[in-house]
């Protein structure tokens, strides 16, 4: 179906884009890769009066480490393609590199960014737990200058985030994790190419003798946004990572996730996926900090 | 500020320049300001891959893109393949290996192939699947497919690891 027409701008620069929302209001839409909005557009669901076309704006790309922040910086413009082959994501981050590769299918990722995916703030959506469990920032540009947002606070409710109608997402900061750590990332999709049923994210810092001294949890498509599962961190932080402490962590992952019952499972259902992928997330990091060569993403 | 946008692009290496309404799809305008029809519309909710071009070396789902979105950028679709009437390997491999049966998926499909060689000129079966993951068949079962596609690969790149 065809979009209700609208105007139609390319941003020429970030402040450029900036003045159109402002002058715009609730009326303008910016447009990324447009791998949701487009669709959105076609069935009505947003009848935007002005889409301003951020898609190509210089230098909002690039996946840089800056070894002095102990930070990965992400351009919002940076694609699911691009997330996925970046060789220093995948040394350091290896489940921002599973979550790439797990989205939709090619075509998706080569056009969809990690600003928009942020953005859109889909319930099902993979960046939001991943970002959370790394504790990552969001870097939100608006008339005021830059403010940066927690992960952890950056979600209100689905398809809403903190941000306001003039701001644009323009970098996400992600810390580089000290050696000895590992994580996984795990979708369960009831076929390729689909949201998930449920999904975990895990990052484990890990000493020499293996025990965890900080961890992050985080899931997808649980609930209405994702949700950071703070009280299982807390349970694993500081403790060797035995069966019993898996046990009780797990324990309250299905405790945290309040997913709706849709096409793709019953409540129940879900939670028991989330904490079986819980589980298996850990099984994976720990594998993985003792050098063995695992795989993680999608689970069929 | 308009609804109404220019639109230069080079398709299949020819320059196009053209006008068209903001809201105007690129699988719309491929097919009927352009005129080229290899380019299928499908199921119009980005799920099939019917509509599959390749833009500045990447698949793209033209009905998930505004045409103006294609402004200034390289499309090839179906019908920049074949020399002639000399067939592009790819498309003389699925024909080989009967890849196609209805041939509603066939552009799109070959389209997902022709970007996933281009970026992996030796791809393995499992990579094979995952680059047309967003290709829906309904007819082949895509076991013909990934052979047509690995076929092509071995053509295209004699040098390739594939025996
Ligand atoms: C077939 C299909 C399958 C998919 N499967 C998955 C999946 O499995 N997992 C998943 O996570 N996602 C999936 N997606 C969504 C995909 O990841 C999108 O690419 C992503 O959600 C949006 O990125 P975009 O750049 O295309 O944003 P756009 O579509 O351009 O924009 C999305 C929204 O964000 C706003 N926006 C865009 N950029 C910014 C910015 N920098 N600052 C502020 N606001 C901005 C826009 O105004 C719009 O409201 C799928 C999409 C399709 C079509
Ligand atoms: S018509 Fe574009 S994905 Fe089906
Ligand atoms: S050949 Fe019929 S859908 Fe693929």
């Amino acid at each position: 179906m065809y979009p209700a027409a609208f105007d139609y701008t390319v941003a020429e620069s970030l402040d450029h884009a900036i003045d159109l929302l402002q002058r715009s209001g609730e009326g303008a839409k910016l447009l990324s890769g447009g791998q949701s909005l487009v669709p959105l557009l076609k069935l009505r669901l947003v009848q935007p009066a002005h889409v301003i076309d951020i898609g190509r704006l210089p230098g909002l790309s690039d996946v840089l480490e800056d070894e002095a922040a102990g930070i990965l910086r992400i351009g919002a413009l940076a694609t699911h393609a691009q997330m996925g082959v970046s060789s220093v994501v995948r040394d350091k981050l290896a489940l921002m590199t599973e979550a790439a590769g797990v989205i939709g299918d090619a075509q998706v990722r080569g056009w969809g960014t990690l600003g928009g995916a942020l953005a859109e703030a889909d319930p099902a959506g993979d960046w939001g737990p991943v970002v959370q469990a790394l504790e990552g920032r969001v870097e939100c540009t608006g008339p005021a200058g830059v403010r940066v947002v927690d992960a952890a606070s950056f979600f209100v409710d689905a398809y809403t985030t903190v941000l306001a109608d003039d701001e644009v997402i323009t970098e996400v900061r992600v810390p580089l994790p000290p050696p000895g750590s590992a994580g996984a990332y795990l979708k369960m999709e009831r076929r390729a190419g689909d949201f998930a049923v449920a999904s975990v994210a895990v990052q484990l810092e890990l000493d020499g003798a293996g025990s965890c001294t900080k961890a992050g949890v985080a899931l997808g498509a649980a609930g209405l946004t994702p949700i950071k599962v703070l009280a299982a961190e807390e349970t694993l932080a500081g403790q060797e990572v035995t069966p019993d402490v898996v046990d009780a962590a797990a324990g309250q992952v299905v405790e945290a996730a309040n997913p709706l019952a849709d096409v793709r499972g019953s409540s129940d259902y879900k939670r028991a996926v989330c904490g079986a992928l819980f589980r298996k997330a850990v099984d994976i990091a720990l594998r993985r900090h003792r050098g063995e060569d695992v795989r993680g993403g999608h689970v069929r | 500020m308009s609804d109404r946008v220019k639109i230069g692009i080079t398709i299949n290496g020819a320059p196009h320049e053209g006008e068209a309404p903001a809201r105007m799809l690129l699988v719309d305008y491929i097919r009927d300001v352009v005129g080229l029809k290899g380019t299928r519309y499908g199921c119009d909710t980005s799920n099939c891959g019917s509509c599959t071009i390749v833009m500045d070396g990447k698949s793209a789902k033209s009905c998930t893109f505004l045409a103006v979105q294609a402004h200034g950028r390289e499309l090839t679709t179906i019908e920049g393949l074949a020399e002639g009437s000399e067939l592009h390997p790819l498309q003389a491999a699925f024909q080989e290996a009967h890849a196609l049966q209805c041939g509603f998926c066939t552009s799109g499909m070959v389209m997902s192939a022709h970007a996933l060689l281009s970026q992996n000129s030796d791809p393995s079966p499992d990579e094979i699947r995952e680059g047309i993951i967003g290709n829906l068949c309904r007819c082949t079962g895509y076991v013909p497919v990934i052979e047509a596609v690995q076929l092509a690969a071995r053509r295209l790149d004699p040098k390739g690891g594939n025996p």
